[in-house]
């Protein structure tokens, strides 16, 4: 093997001293968990294309009824039952009403529902949940077989009952969608509870006399928000669907609100002959949710790589 | 197993009390007292005082309550004289059994199936194809997918029948409408089941062994991983029964959900409640049965509690 002409003497090596503060310093900027999983989540263009179609629906539900001069309520007898034309966009029902505006005043309510629930239902499970989980003994038996009774009670069943004694409208939709929706999450959230307590800087809070509400909301609730969130959010479709049925039954919003699913339930009557009636709230209530189950899907990935199948 | 059974009855008479006793206090929260408005007949009230005792003290009209239902009566309609909740359930709750047992039976089958395909051929086009059903089936609720099939099949293409219910071909449109949903979770479910049943040190021993893959895939994948699916019978039960009320108005079935409905929009709350009570404890029932077969088919269930 020739080495000459190209051999690695000593002289073409520099000694370089250490450099304390260099060695330190953090080459890149250090990502949070919430970061790490936000990046994951772009990469993920399915469930990004399912974000940006529900920020498109929540903004077109904010502006959309201002598009058009027609007002949601106002009837007009000489236009009704009109398809979709240029004046309007989505055409009219049988009280002449334009459509384009009752479907983006329905994405309000719909939207609004779903959200509101899926809050509400988080929340109150987090709380019990969380007690239930943390306390352990006596008072987590004593919710968990409250819970296992309610959770045998169809959920449907439950929700109508309450619909019928509360009356039809919007805060009746949500109070009767949150009195039994929470099982799920209380359920979830102890699970969690029971596993993170047990860990170090649980012990580490303790021990530097931290409360019990501390060490629930600062500690324990912080760290098990990833499966909350992906919960949260799988709930939402659920939620939407839940307010769609019961408007479609006749349960639910009542005009002159409008609803999602009041309009496919009004579109119903007679869609053979006018299917553009049902198939545009059809349409919205189909891809909202289909969105939400894909935005779901994705943050699950993002948050938890270990549950990634 | 006979503790097992014993402590799952016990639990299902718990809920079903819980539900009755629900349904007692809530009658008594609706606004005004609709049972004895001026709008409603003489008959009617007496049939009211009768099944409810509502001249009575009200832990007799509870116990008259409780009495009613372990007698199998459900009450009357407020709006039609004699007419009972039971008269309404022998004549309509044949049909909403007959299209609910069918799309059990259809969503079991094929999201089982749909989710075994997915699972072999994991990251390839049928997985995806699998689970883009799968996922469409979850987000699109039946009240879009039964017009949508009028619209294509019967107006469009006239292969079938519009609505009714009068054969076998009058039974496919409803039937898939109905169980698309709980097909697709299943086929989800499944999918997922077979997957993390793949990893286990039991098909590796049968892989040791020798055993064809067939024979690995049937005798050891399938039949293990079908377990956690059986779990959610009971939820998908639910599911397709409420479900037969969208439906049966769909496709002008004249099964239950068609009173349902009609009793709500006639505010003929006795009728409703009484039909509402039926369903929860028809649900409770079914929910047992799905439990003890559970307990059957895996002994770690019933040996866990």
């Amino acid at each position: 093997m020739q080495t000459t002409g190209n051999a690695v003497t000593k002289e073409m090596f520099e000694h370089v001293g250490k450099n304390i503060s260099q060695m330190e310093a953090i080459a890149r900027p250090s990502i949070t968990y919430w970061q790490d999983a936000w990046r994951r989540l772009k990469q993920n263009k399915v469930a990004m294309l399912g974000l940006i179609i529900i920020i498109l629906y929540t903004i077109m539900a904010i502006v959309g009824p201002y598009m058009t001069p027609y007002d949601y309520r106002t009837t007009n007898t000489a236009e009704i039952d009109q398809p979709p034309s240029a004046k309007h966009w989505f055409g009219t029902d049988t009280l002449g009403r334009d459509l384009w505006a009752r479907t983006w005043m329905g994405a309000r309510v719909s939207l609004a529902i779903g959200f509101l629930a899926a809050f509400l239902n988080a929340v109150i499970g987090v709380i019990i949940g969380g007690i239930s989980g943390y306390f352990g003994g006596k008072v987590d038996m004593f919710i968990m077989r409250t819970i296992d009774i309610l959770y045998s009670i169809p959920y449907m069943i439950i929700v109508i009952l309450m619909m019928v004694v509360l009356g039809q409208g919007i805060m009746p939709l949500v109070i009767a969608m949150v009195v039994v929706g929470w099982l799920n999450m209380a359920r979830l959230v102890r699970g969690q509870v029971l596993q993170l307590k047990e860990q170090e800087f649980v012990l580490a809070a303790k021990v530097l006399g931290a409360s019990h509400s501390r060490i629930i909301f600062k500690h324990l609730i912080p760290n098990a928000l990833g499966v909350i969130l992906v919960n949260l959010t799988m709930s939402v479709p659920s939620a939407i669907f839940t307010e769609a049925f019961l408007s479609f039954i006749g349960l639910g919003v009542v005009p002159p609100h409008s609803s999602w699913g009041q309009l496919a339930y009004y579109g119903i009557q007679a869609f053979r002959v006018r299917p553009y009636q049902l198939f545009i709230p059809a349409f919205f209530i189909s891809t909202t949710m289909l969105s939400l189950n894909l935005l779901g899907d994705g943050l699950r990935d993002a948050l938890d790589p270990r549950l990634r199948s | 197993m006979g503790r097992y059974i014993l402590n799952r009855l016990f639990v299902s008479l718990i809920t079903a009390w819980v539900l009755v006793t629900l349904v007692f206090f809530l009658i008594r929260l609706l606004p005004g007292d609709p049972f004895l408005s001026e709008k409603v007949t003489p008959e009617i009230k007496a049939n009211m005082m009768k099944y409810y005792g509502l001249d009575k003290p009200i832990h007799i009209q509870y116990a008259t309550f409780l009495g009613n239902l372990l007698k199998g009566d459900f009450g009357y309609s407020l709006r039609y004289k004699n007419r009972t909740v039971n008269e309404v359930i022998n004549q309509a709750f044949p049909y909403s059994a007959d299209l609910g047992i069918r799309a059990v039976i259809f969503a079991a089958i094929a999201g089982v199936t749909l989710g075994i395909i997915a699972a072999l051929n994991r990251n390839r086009s049928w997985d995806y194809l699998s689970m883009f059903i799968a996922i469409v089936g979850v987000s699109v609720p039946s009240f879009v997918i039964g017009p949508l099939l009028q619209y294509v099949f019967a107006t469009k293409l006239k292969l079938l029948p519009v609505s009714q219910w009068k054969g076998f071909a009058y039974t496919i449109m409803p039937t898939f409408a109905l169980s698309l949903h709980s097909l697709a979770l299943m086929a989800r479910l499944m999918r997922a089941s077979m997957l993390d049943v793949v990893n286990q040190d039991y098909i590796k021993t049968a892989k040791a062994k020798g055993l064809s893959p067939f024979q690995i895939i049937w005798k050891h994948q399938i039949r293990n991983a079908i377990l956690p699916v059986v779990t959610v019978l009971g939820p998908v039960t639910a599911t397709l029964l409420t479900g037969t009320f969208v439906v049966e108005q769909i496709f002008a079935i004249p099964g239950l959900g068609k009173f349902y409905i009609l009793g709500i929009q006639n505010l003929d709350y006795s009728l409703v409640l009484g039909m509402t009570t039926f369903y929860g404890l028809f649900l409770i029932a079914a929910n047992f049965v799905v439990d003890i077969i559970y307990g059957l088919v895996d002994p770690r269930i019933r040996l866990a509690r």
